[in-house]
């Protein structure tokens, strides 16, 4: 099996679309010729040519709002936000229109073909405009489905998943891990469900629940637990929109106790809507509050970033105080 | 990008262009002399014109209903029925259509019937957006006519984007969008435009300046010479056209749509006319605008315009028109009285459409909703005989919508 990083499995994803469906169209700020400032679309053009792959104005709503129409049409856009940061112009487009597009029409119209890639997060030196997770934002807007994948081998399944999926989907790519994370990915076609957590690991004290470059940190935070002789059951969402609540129900129900972390800010952060859920579905069998272990309420800094981000010491201390409760 | 130097230090305006209103037809429904008519047909001249009459009526019809409290909202085409149905007809039926919301004239040009928009604007369960929208956004897929959102302009990169596909597809077919001279100050038309003439795009934007934006008259929208100029920025091809001459509107979205789809280039067309009636049923000019400026502006009324022309070739009567007339009040009260008497859309479409399938926690909130509903079935009577038809509740409010 090949090894790829996560912009390879990325790109081999886009290629596999691109061969099998001549509907299936990329573009974005330098996606053309030059594949991308990440190189996520390298080589596509000079593959599938200018009509299927191409730059775009550097016009995030524009961007979108072609994108949707694109898809209304019947075609399969996959439209690059050359960072997270910068998806807000598109904010309408995809709140108001790709999200609202079957509902509104009384399904004689979907954006169904849309998917939408954007790179999130820290850890890349960043600062304020290259470094958000604003997967809480869209995950507030029913109709799009968001998803987020760790590693190459997810990479690649779940876009071509979200590429295929009949509704628009927003997919985060941790771009710490781009070329930072490597792993045997399948030279074939393949996809992995969207709406389904994935439980990487099975333990008995606290379920841990993450997403996207945020597992890598917990696998972290595991190892110093279990020296300390905790014992952890680890989740990966995989997607937040839709979120797979039956299977951390599940977990919850037997460890008594639930951590989730993600790099955005706390307030009105995802992981509130996950402690709603399962305190509901729960109560009884909780042992410990549930705990959250996230970004500061502040925009993403810079020099200090090492401290605001949710590392693996504090999900580690976390998992230490939930379990002493 | 050619570059040409100066030793000066010379600025423009952009008042060295002066952009001309293509006009073919005059106020009283002769041609200007010199003016050559578009080639019509005159079975198009009558469908185009028997449109023009059924909007106007439709629209005088149920701004009255919403007056006596029948309808919750309605939006008038009136003053602009020459530019919608002008470009509409222009085009081949199977192009698609992208319109704000004041564009009514041009789905009656293509064959919606009175039932299909009684059906929207009560928001019934023959609605095709199962009564999730308010008055006037209406949708069609069989007549190429996208479903109406009400934030401004999202329609017009949207359009840019759909005439991408259809290049790419190699069907032949263009998309014509439609918005106001105010909608054309949001960003989305700026992306719209700069991106259709970069990607070679056959789309025809299509601008009503109706002089107001609710109440906010053009003058306050911009500082330029209208929406017109620019269409030079982009380096798109434009032209203005008298709004409320038919013909010649008729002919330059002919035209443009030639542009479009034969050389894959974008168009941009700039109709001057007059939003004639209120915003919309919520609205009252009176406050911003002068009753002299309505009278001056219903002098040049398009259906008038159209309708000497047509008794000057001898192809319509004034007793067709009185036939007409009365057979279109007609059938107004009858497909009201039809649309208002059926029943809502079923409870299941609340949450139908969100996602092509349900999610699980979406299942799990309708669940809990159900037992709620029948709990109280007197509080929420739409949904609970939507349940169970059996059920008995003490109101249904019929009217409401």
């Amino acid at each position: 099996m090949p090894t790829m990083n996560l912009l390879q499995a990325i790109n081999n994803a886009l290629d596999i679309a691109m061969a099998e469906d001549e509907k299936v169209i990329c573009f974005g700020e330098d996606v053309g010729i030059f594949g991308g400032v990440f190189r996520a679309t390298s080589n596509l053009q000079g593959k599938y040519g200018r009509a299927r792959c191409f730059n775009t104005p550097l016009v995030e709503q524009g961007i979108i709002g072609f994108a949707n129409g694109l898809a209304a049409q019947g075609s399969v856009p996959v439209a690059e936000i050359q960072f997270a940061d910068y998806i807000f112009p598109a904010f309408d487009q995809i709140v108001n229109e790709a999200a609202k597009f079957r509902y509104r029409s009384g399904d004689l119209f979907n954006v169904g073909g849309l998917t939408i890639r954007t790179p999130y997060g820290g850890g890349i030196h960043g600062g304020l405009y290259h470094s958000q997770s604003p997967e809480a934002y869209f995950a507030h807007t029913p109709g799009v489905k968001i998803v987020v994948p760790r590693n190459p081998y997810q990479a690649k399944g779940l876009l071509l998943a979200a590429i295929r999926d009949a509704d628009p989907v927003i997919f985060f790519e941790p771009k710490r891990l781009y070329r930072a994370s490597v792993g045997e990915v399948p030279e074939e076609d393949y996809q992995l469900p969207i709406g389904e957590a994935e439980v990487l690991k099975e333990g008995t004290d606290i379920t841990l629940v993450g997403w996207g470059a945020q597992m890598e940190v917990i696998d972290k935070a595991v190892a110093l637990a279990e020296e300390a002789g905790f014992s952890c059951e680890v989740i990966d969402l995989r997607s937040i929109s839709p979120w797979d609540t039956e299977t951390v129900v599940e977990s919850v129900l037997k460890t008594g106790r639930l951590l989730i972390t993600h790099e955005a800010p706390l307030t009105g952060g995802f992981a509130g809507e996950i402690a709603a859920t399962i305190q509901e579905r729960c109560f009884l069998y909780l042992e410990s509050p549930i705990a959250r272990v996230t970004g500061l309420d502040t925009p993403f800094p810079l020099s200090l970033e090492k401290e605001y981000m949710p590392d693996h010491l504090k999900i580690f201390e976390a998992i230490r105080q939930s379990v002493e409760f | 990008m050619t570059t040409q130097y100066t030793h000066e230090p010379a600025f423009l305006t952009g008042d060295e262009y002066s952009i001309p209103t293509f006009s073919l037809l005059g106020p009283d429904g002769q041609l200007y002399p010199g003016a050559q008519a578009p080639e019509l047909e005159r079975d198009q001249a009558r469908r185009i014109y028997r449109s023009m009459l059924a909007t106007r009526i439709l629209d005088e019809r149920m701004l009255a209903a919403q007056r006596q409290g029948r309808l919750s909202f309605y939006m008038q085409c009136t003053g602009e029925e020459a530019a919608v149905i002008g470009a509409a007809a222009a085009l081949d039926d199977a192009d698609m259509i992208m319109a704000q919301y004041r564009e009514q004239g041009a789905l009656v040009y293509r064959g919606f019937s009175f039932d299909e928009f009684m059906n929207q604007l009560f928001g019934n369960e023959l609605d095709y957006g199962k009564g999730r929208q308010m008055p006037v956004h209406y949708g069609s897929r069989k007549l190429h006519y996208m479903t109406i959102s009400s934030p401004l302009a999202t329609q017009i990169p949207q359009a840019t984007g759909y005439a991408y596909g259809q290049k790419l597809a190699g069907d032949g077919q263009c998309t014509l969008t439609f918005f106001g001279e105010g909608a054309a100050s949001e960003g989305d038309f700026h992306a719209a435009l700069n991106m259709a003439a970069v990607h070679e795009v056959p789309v025809i934007f299509f601008c009503r300046n109706n002089g107001y934006a609710i109440s906010t008259p053009a003058v306050e929208q911009f500082a330029a010479d209208g929406i017109a100029p620019r269409a030079f920025g982009y380096r798109m091809h434009v032209i203005r056209v008298d709004g409320n001459d038919i013909l010649a509107v008729y002919q330059a979205t002919q035209k443009a749509r030639r542009i479009a789809v034969e050389n894959n280039k974008p168009v941009l067309i700039e109709a001057m006319t007059y939003r004639s009636a209120a915003h919309s049923s919520s609205d009252d000019p009176s406050g911003y605008r002068l009753k002299k400026e309505e009278e001056e502006w219903r002098e040049k009324d398009p259906v008038l315009r159209m309708k000497n022309w047509m008794l000057n070739q001898s192809w319509w009567s004034e007793e067709e028109e009185k036939q007409l007339q009365e057979s279109l009040r007609q059938e107004v009260l009858e497909t009201m009285k039809r649309a208002q008497k059926r029943p809502a859309p079923a409870l299941d479409t609340l949450v139908s459409d969100v996602y092509a399938e349900i999610t699980p926690a979406l299942q799990r909130q309708f669940d809990q909703l159900k037992t709620h509903i029948r709990k109280y079935p007197d509080a929420y009577p739409r949904g609970a005989q939507s349940l169970d038809p059996d059920v008995s509740v003490s109101t249904i409010d019929q009217g409401e919508s």
